[in-house]
């Protein structure tokens, strides 16, 4: 997923599904998304992360599902008729859900549109380590989710300092 | 060494070697430079040489050989492949392939040297080339026809005089004879342009039986039906009409070339069955079946080839070719197919939930349903069949292990293995090497004693290490033990202790049982002092992890003084199971058919406690209980006062009772890995889809033990 960062100079166009979590936008690169479907029942795997919320059927595949926010370290999904599951691909192939509070539109940005946000630019804590780049279109600013940073297995530690 | 039986593998990867270096060949031959060509070719050569050798087809052997020495050199830079070269090699192939064919049909890689192919490869190595490879080339066939010549040899027209008679067949001879009637040895030729040679030699026999009796024929009347048979057969008929009368009823038959009759001689027929006993035994390894029957022609053209070939060229070689009965196919293919078989048992299931929900029970659906039921549990043992192999492959290399251990350990022992023809699923299989190789050097080490203790114990002065593998249900256990020493539960209990793998305390409570299953706890060895061969503290804990991970169990049987015995128990199938569908708090889960002993109802009364655990006296036996609710972080719905729903489950020996809160039912699930992020958890060995769509997350048992 590393090429999210690359291809900035060739002005290629990008589709983003633009999705909300909690209050901000976030726009996620199209060809990492396997799938959306509504919110279904999971079923609770005992002993793992809470940000794990557990597993769903995605035509005979078990996949796992987890909620952005508590990786974010906000709170607790409230889950309404407009939430959505997404399922991604991951690098190895694997597919993995998270959970996003609405799916607003598509968005075509050209890549000379989107700034990256350098690595070092992202030791904050919260939401910005999660943020890969800023988009800039007509309506205004779209944050690109890094998605590799959302679905790594490591454990947010300041879950509990940033819940606002 | 009886090879006979890899001689399909052998076949199939010969073939693909020479395919492989035919277009090999062929590339290098526009680009002469190619350095992966180069090395793929003797790659191929050096894997003939190899499987040639193995098989004991020196002349194969030798012609590939060569073929590697020149490439060898090629990849040494020291010379460089003209295009004159590759004519040379690519005849060089041919001979191998004519050495192939010779195989497919009789086992036997024929007599030709190719001696101007090796010669010509050596001038290649030398640098010369050119007007070489023209000679070999018109060599190269002139010398194959001999070959091909000794490959049918065995053929020779079937001939009366040679027919063996059976101790038994002889006597009734004897008894016609001594009845006054005649023995005629009646030899057929049927023309070679029959289609329906099965229906020309049926007609000969009715008409012969018409007459009298067919003692015995050759081939047999089975195989004469079957066309088992080139273009002639022998038969003995015992009659009382003349000689002429018994050809003019062969010659009757359409499409009979002819017919050789004559008066059988007994006493001639007794002299030509002891003559061949000799001959019959090497010529019946060359060429089985026809050959044993018509001895004489297949032992003479062995000396002399070239006449031989002559006379039996044209016709069909006598012996049936080995068929290749075998397809190789991808592992990965079979996985996909597994994977689709998984995929019908759940439309399956569903199908079954989704009548039993829409109440569309009539008697004819559920009719279907089990038929279907029937049809896919079949099609699930045979797709596990495809993907099965015998262990004998992993098997193979511990008698020479063992024969190395005798020496660099000073001990003598011997190995007796059985059930190498016990059939795992391919990827367990591949697996079980390391475990195996682990316990087996452990016998040897630790187990058999040496020589002045054996002796003083009374018992034979060789030890003995065995393996029996056996299949036992829907699982294949294999065991490997010895004679040996056995295990010292006290001495296993005091080095656990210096280890700190436990406090004395903890020490005082355990049982022999539980002190020998110490050593299968992570860095623990035994052994006084660290050998070559084990005691680095690895082994029995990476036996033990390795089983698990491939869902089997290990446990072992010791006696001090007389032995142990380890026992390794691994299912038969990885991905389809039998399982008991449970309800805990709101949850389904899935716990796998084979650990499960018995479900029992328990009062809450029933309860004891030991050492603030919750214990239930079952049938005598104390068990622990355990509630699954708990460990699994879920709310009980059921009334604490009422019975408890108990699943008694096992491993080994080991007894637990787990609490449930209510049963489902037995069914048939497919397990699905539960990805990266969700398999954290030791107590779930993975998921199910159910026939309503929804997930069961399968419990691991063994790990709550």
């Amino acid at each position: 997923m590393n090429e999210l960062r690359d291809n900035s100079d060739v002005g290629e166009l990008i589709q983003f599904i633009v999705i909300k979590i909690d209050d901000e936008q976030y726009g996620i690169n199209i060809k990492y998304i396997d799938n959306i479907v509504r919110m279904q029942q999971i079923t609770r795997v005992p002993k793992v992360d809470d940000y794990l919320k557990g597993v769903i059927n995605i035509r005979g595949e078990i996949v796992p599902v987890m909620s952005v926010r508590m990786k974010m370290g906000l709170a607790e999904d409230e889950i309404t008729g407009k939430s959505r599951i997404i399922i991604l691909k991951t690098g190895e192939g694997d597919l993995v859900g998270i959970i996003v509070d609405q799916v607003n539109q598509v968005l075509t940005l050209d890549t000379n549109n989107i700034e990256k946000v350098r690595y070092d630019d992202k030791k904050g804590s919260g939401q910005a380590k999660f943020v890969g780049g800023v988009g800039h279109y007509d309506g205004g600013l779209v944050s690109i989710l890094d998605l590799d940073a959302v679905v790594s297995e490591k454990e947010v530690k300041e879950k509990t300092s940033n819940a606002s | 060494m009886d090879v006979s039986q890899y001689l399909s593998v052998f076949l199939d990867e010969a073939k693909e070697h020479l395919q492989s270096l035919n277009d090999n060949i062929m590339t290098l031959e526009q680009d002469p430079e190619n350095e992966d060509c180069i090395n793929e070719i003797f790659r191929s050569a050096h894997s003939m040489k190899g499987m040639a050798g193995t098989m004991g087809y020196t002349r194969m052997q030798n012609l590939t050989h060569d073929m590697e020495d020149v490439f060898s050199d090629v990849r040494g830079g020291k010379i460089k492949i003209k295009s004159a070269d590759i004519d040379v090699l690519l005849q060089c192939l041919d001979a191998i392939q004519g050495y192939v064919d010779n195989i497919t049909e009789n086992q036997d890689e024929g007599t030709d040297e190719h001696q101007n192919i090796i010669k010509a490869l050596a001038d290649i190595r030398n640098g010369v080339t050119g007007g070489d490879g023209g000679d070999a080339a018109e060599a190269a066939p002139a010398a194959e026809a001999p070959a091909a010549g000794g490959a049918s040899s065995a053929d020779g027209a079937s001939d009366y005089k040679a027919i063996k008679l059976d101790p038994s067949v002889k006597s009734t001879l004897e008894e016609a004879v001594s009845q006054g009637k005649k023995l005629y040895g009646v030899t057929v030729h049927i023309q070679e342009s029959c289609i329906l040679k099965a229906a020309r030699g049926f007609l000969v026999f009715k008409g012969l039986e018409e007459i009298g009796e067919i003692a015995v024929s050759d081939p047999s009347t089975q195989d004469i039906e079957d066309e088992k048979f080139d273009y002639s057969f022998s038969l003995i008929l015992i009659t009382d009409e003349s000689k002429e009368k018994v050809e003019e009823i062969v010659k009757a038959v359409s499409e009979v070339e002819g017919c050789e009759c004559g008066e059988f001689d007994l006493g001639s027929a007794k002299t030509t069955e002891d003559k061949e006993e000799a001959p019959a035994a090497p010529a019946a390894e060359a060429a089985p079946a026809p050959a044993t029957q018509a001895p004489a022609p297949a032992a003479a053209s062995k000396q002399a080839p070239a006449p031989a070939a002559g006379a039996a060229g044209g016709k069909k070689p006598v012996g049936k070719p080995v068929v290749n009965r075998t397809v190789r196919v991808d592992i990965e293919k079979l996985d996909v197919l597994m994977n689709l078989v998984s995929e019908l048992i759940i439309a399956k299931n569903s199908l079954i939930s989704a009548a039993n929900t829409s109440g569309v029970s009539n008697g004819n659906v559920n009719e279907q349903i089990e038929y279907l039921e029937s049809v896919t549990t079949n099609l699930h043992e045979s797709v596990m069949k495809v993907r099965m192999v015998p262990i004998e492959s992993v098997l193979q290399k511990f008698p020479r292990m063992i024969r190395d251990l005798n020496k660099t350990l000073g001990k003598k022992m011997e190995l007796t293995m059985t059930g190498e023809e016990t059939e795992m699923d391919r990827t367990v299989v591949d697996e079980i090497g390391d475990p195996l190789m682990h316990l087996i050097r452990n016998s040897a080490d630790h187990g058999i004693e040496s020589a002045e203790i054996r002796a003083q114990r009374g018992k034979p002065e060789v030890g003995q290490i065995f393996l029996h593998a056996f299949q036992d249900g829907n699982s294949v256990v294999i065991e490997v033990g010895d004679d040996g020493n056995g295990i010292d539960a006290e001495a296993v209990k005091n080095k656990a202790i210096e280890k700190g793998v436990v406090t004395p305390d903890q020490a005082a409570l355990l049982t022999e049982k539980q002190c020998v299953e110490l050593l299968f706890h992570p860095g623990f060895s035994t052994a006084k002092q660290v050998s070559e061969i084990s005691g680095r503290g690895v082994g029995l804990d990476v036996v033990k992890s390795k089983v698990e991970s491939l869902s089997g169990e290990v446990t072992v049987r010791t006696k001090l003084g007389e032995g142990s015995t380890w026992v390794i128990r691994l299912p038969l199938t990885l991905a389809i199971i039998q399982a008991l569908m449970v309800i805990i708090g709101e949850e389904k889960y899935a716990i796998p058919l084979d650990s499960i002993q018995s479900i029992e109802d328990v009062s809450p009364a029933d309860i004891k406690f030991v050492e603030n655990k919750e214990v239930i006296n079952l049938r005598g036996s104390v068990l622990p209980l355990i509630r699954l609710n708990e460990v699994l972080d879920t709310e009980s719905k059921r009334n604490p006062d009422e019975d408890m729903v108990v699943v008694i489950a096992r491993k080994g020996d080991q007894q637990v009772g787990l609490v449930i809160d209510e049963l489902m039912g037995q069914q048939e699930i497919v397990i699905k890995p539960l990805g990266k992020y969700t398999n954290k958890c030791k107590l779930i060995s993975g998921a199910t889809i159910l026939g309503d769509g929804e997930i069961a997350l399968i419990l691991d048992t063994n790990s709550i033990f």
